[in-house]
């Protein structure tokens, strides 16, 4: 008996030694263990992703930089049997060429109106952008009347005001690209606003056009409708009556953009609850009152980052007025990179480089500011 | 004057100017006849402008000979011989060939970018997330024109083609790929793909049912493969042993300063299906993130709870959610690369912008009527799919109490 209980007791009689510390709880080695290798299939995966790394960054680094060629005034700087090297970019042609890039064939001596108007246009843009910025409402007037009207004058010129005409056949490259995104989201957004009223309204013909309007052009590509703009906008006016050349394409994309820009304002409106009509039906507004002093207020600060995209949509669309014959920034890039002054094997790719660090700048900056109003409107969403 | 003895009975009324009835009316009627006169006036200025042109009108050109070439067609076409009209029939399918493809490796690479920015492994992540930052930021033009300009046209010539294995080449000219060759009872293989395929269907459907009726689960996967692949094999074997030659493959060979046989993939071809798989597929990983994102942790949660292990779950709890919420936005996406596919115009593929508004409108000049066909071809599609997507969303929107 008491034998059997003495096998079932077992008191042991030295200490167990300590277990080893976990190996790598903590620090980087043990992060990478647990986010990099932490079973095969990831293993597999961060080996090809170092891979793509590995071929992708080290050549374009040495494209951009180490390569590159930075002074110049021809295609010798930047031919490698001339060179005697590798030659990455040619950052020399586009030094060449910047003036050309930014006005085009604007005359040089007027160049100075362009700078103003890009000027004009970063004051209303950040007046807008900057949610803070004081007396905005009259910052939204500068920027859909006062300054379309300015900036008119002062691309275009006035024989009224005793300043230079300067056709816009002869604007080009990054003006061109500004002044069609601008004009895009300075129609499309009023636009926009109406249409979007329209397809909300109780008046059935009026929703009817609006309909119409809007699932037509968001059905068929831009491309179509620039074409339509450049062949049959002369056809519908009276005959003697010419639509300028820059002219047509703008036309198709405010129309073009109003469209979108209509059903980013609906999801807005949408968004507004029943009571604020209620509200302001309650305090004997009418439509027009409701709308603009309580709808629209709301719904439009809703959908700022809706607008934000659209509007970066909008303007790497711009590109598209290169096909119908518009010298847009691309279009400048189209032209300067076969003159042989400048025959090099990488001009091509640089000046798409160029274009690319240029789009991506302005967009990728675009949608981070999206991103922080949307952050920044959910927050009075946490309580 | 029986107005004045009303207007003494009944009782004050506001004047007719505040009628929100009148009024509505009075608004539709105004806007109607603006609409109206708009259109009336630019019809008759178009229809002088057009006689003062001497430009016929009405579609009779559609059946004139073209006199000029292109050069991938789907369908017999010659200069000499075809119409206007065969020309928009070859735009058309181009357009329709180029975005089949391209929605089809789209998805693909879509979702597995989508899937990589979830990915628990840093790297993998944020290989993804400059992937799409990067695409997404810069024009799809400036890309097309990156890809046939700055990589496809750069190529060497035929002589130094990149050669992979003896069977495919890409050179300056295209790439150039083994053609299969069907002969004798070849044409058997696509049937039996093609009836794999609805038996597959057809088993999954019973199967479901089977599990819904006894819980009995049956393997819908490997019955699945088998069916697909499998049998086409089989087929194959069986008329290799009666000793039919049943697939041969035309391998492209290099003869003098040109390729010689298999099937050319014109550059202008693969720079647009290069250009817009890349583009569309940074938006739809960032389709499929914001949908997996949107399906809640306490599902995942309930399911483990459950007891069903992770890759049950993803099958059968998220994947099902997520869809719900991504297939809306990625029709959209599939209809902007779609439209995007005009964009060919730009490196010259023949899709059916370039073919129809670009030639034939240039030859022809009836404006009006090439840029209301090409403009209805794309909204019959777009209209389409998104009557079919009202649908879908109509069966899976969530059945609320």
């Amino acid at each position: 008996m008491t034998a059997a209980t003495d096998t079932l007791r077992f008191v042991r009689a030295q200490q167990v030694d300590a277990a080893p510390p976990p190996n790598l709880v903590r620090g980087p080695l043990a992060w990478v263990r647990a986010n990099l290798f932490s079973g095969p299939l990831n293993t597999i995966l961060t080996l090809v992703a170092l891979f793509l790394i590995y071929a992708i960054v080290p050549p374009t680094i040495k494209f951009f930089f180490i390569d590159a060629v930075w002074t110049g005034t021809n295609r010798d700087a930047c031919r490698p049997e001339v060179v005697g090297r590798p030659v990455g970019a040619c950052w020399a042609y586009i030094i060449d060429k910047i003036n050309y890039f930014i006005y085009g064939s604007y005359p040089a001596p007027l160049r100075w109106r362009v700078d103003i108007f890009f000027l004009l246009l970063a004051v209303g843009v950040g007046w807008m952008l900057w949610l803070e910025a004081p007396k905005r409402a009259l910052g939204a007037i500068y920027f859909f009347v006062v300054f379309p009207i300015l900036a008119f004058i002062l691309l275009n010129g006035s024989s009224w005001l005793g300043i230079e005409h300067v056709p816009t056949s002869l604007w080009g490259g990054i003006l061109v690209t500004i002044v069609v995104s601008t004009v895009g989201i300075v129609f499309s957004l009023p636009l926009g606003v109406v249409l979007a009223l329209g397809r909300r309204s109780r008046l059935p013909i009026i929703r009817m056009f609006s309909v119409i309007f809007i699932e037509f052009v968001r059905g068929v590509p831009l491309i179509t409708v620039l074409f339509m703009a450049n062949t049959m906008l002369p056809l519908f006016l009276p005959e003697g009556v010419t639509v300028d050349r820059l002219l047509r394409p703008l036309v198709g994309v405010a129309v073009f953009a109003s469209a979108y820009m209509a059903e980013v304002v609906r999801g807005g409106l949408q968004a507004i609850p029943k009571g604020q009509y209620e509200g302001a039906m309650s305090l004997g507004l009418n439509y027009w009152q409701t709308n603009v002093f309580i709808i629209l207020p709301q719904a439009l600060k809703i959908v700022i980052p809706g607008i934000v995209n659209t509007f970066i949509g909008l303007f790497k669309d711009t590109t598209l007025v290169a096909i119908v014959g518009i010298f847009d920034l691309i279009r400048t890039i189209e032209a300067s990179r076969v003159d042989p002054v400048w025959a090099a094997p990488t001009i091509n790719t640089t000046g798409y480089a160029f274009a690319a660090i240029f789009y991506f700048i302005f967009c990728w900056g675009m949608s981070r500011y999206s991103i922080a109003v949307e952050r920044r409107l959910a927050a009075g969403q946490h309580r | 004057m029986p107005t004045i003895a009303q207007a003494e009975q009944a009782p004050a009324r506001a004047s007719l100017l505040y009628d929100p009835k009148l009024r509505a009316i009075v608004y539709q009627v105004v806007l109607t006849v603006v609409v109206v006169f708009l259109v009336y006036t630019a019809a008759t200025n178009a229809v002088a402008n057009l006689r003062a042109a001497r430009i016929a009108s009405g579609f009779g050109f559609l059946s004139t000979t073209s006199g000029f070439d292109v050069n991938q067609t789907f369908i017999p076409y010659s200069a000499a011989t075809s119409t206007y009209g065969d020309a928009f029939l070859v735009g058309l399918l181009n357009t329709l060939v180029v975005a089949a493809i391209g929605i089809f490796f789209a998805t693909i690479l879509g979702f597995v970018v989508g899937i990589a920015r979830l990915s628990k492994n840093w790297v993998v992540a944020k290989v993804a997330m400059v992937y799409v930052e990067v695409i997404r930021n810069l024009p799809l033009l400036l890309q097309l024109l990156f890809w046939y300009v700055a990589v496809l046209t750069s190529l060497p010539g035929p002589r130094q083609s990149l050669n992979a294995g003896d069977l495919f080449f890409l050179n300056q000219r295209g790439l150039f790929v083994p053609k299969p060759m069907l002969e004798g009872h070849a044409w058997l293989i696509p049937l039996t793909f093609i009836a794999g395929i609805v038996a597959m269907i057809a088993f999954h459907i019973w199967a479901r049912r089977q599990q819904e009726q006894t819980g009995r689960q049956y393997p819908v996967g490997l019955t699945a493969l088998g069916l697909i692949l499998a049998l086409p094999a089989l087929v194959w074997v069986m008329l290799a042993l009666v000793g039919d030659r049943p697939v041969s493959f035309d391998v492209p060979r290099l003869q003098g300063f040109n390729f010689r046989g298999g099937m050319q993939l014109f550059p202008e071809f693969v720079a647009l299906l290069l250009g817009l798989v890349t583009y569309t597929a940074g938006f739809i990983a960032e389709v499929v993130r914001a949908g997996i994102l949107a399906v809640s942790k306490g599902q995942t949660e309930a399911a483990s709870a459950l007891g069903l292990r992770p890759g049950h779950t993803l099958r059968l709890v998220v994947v099902p959610q997520a869809m719900r919420v991504i297939i809306p936005p990625l029709t959209s996406q599939y209809l902007n690369l779609t439209k995007n596919s005009s964009l060919a115009v730009a490196i010259g593929y023949p899709d059916l912008v370039q073919v129809f508004m670009g030639t034939v409108l240039n030859q022809t000049g009836q404006a009006v009527e090439v840029v209301a066909i090409t403009m209805a071809v794309y909204l019959t599609i777009s209209l389409v799919t998104s009557a079919i997507m009202n649908v879908y969303n109509r069966r899976v929107a969530i059945v609320e109490r």
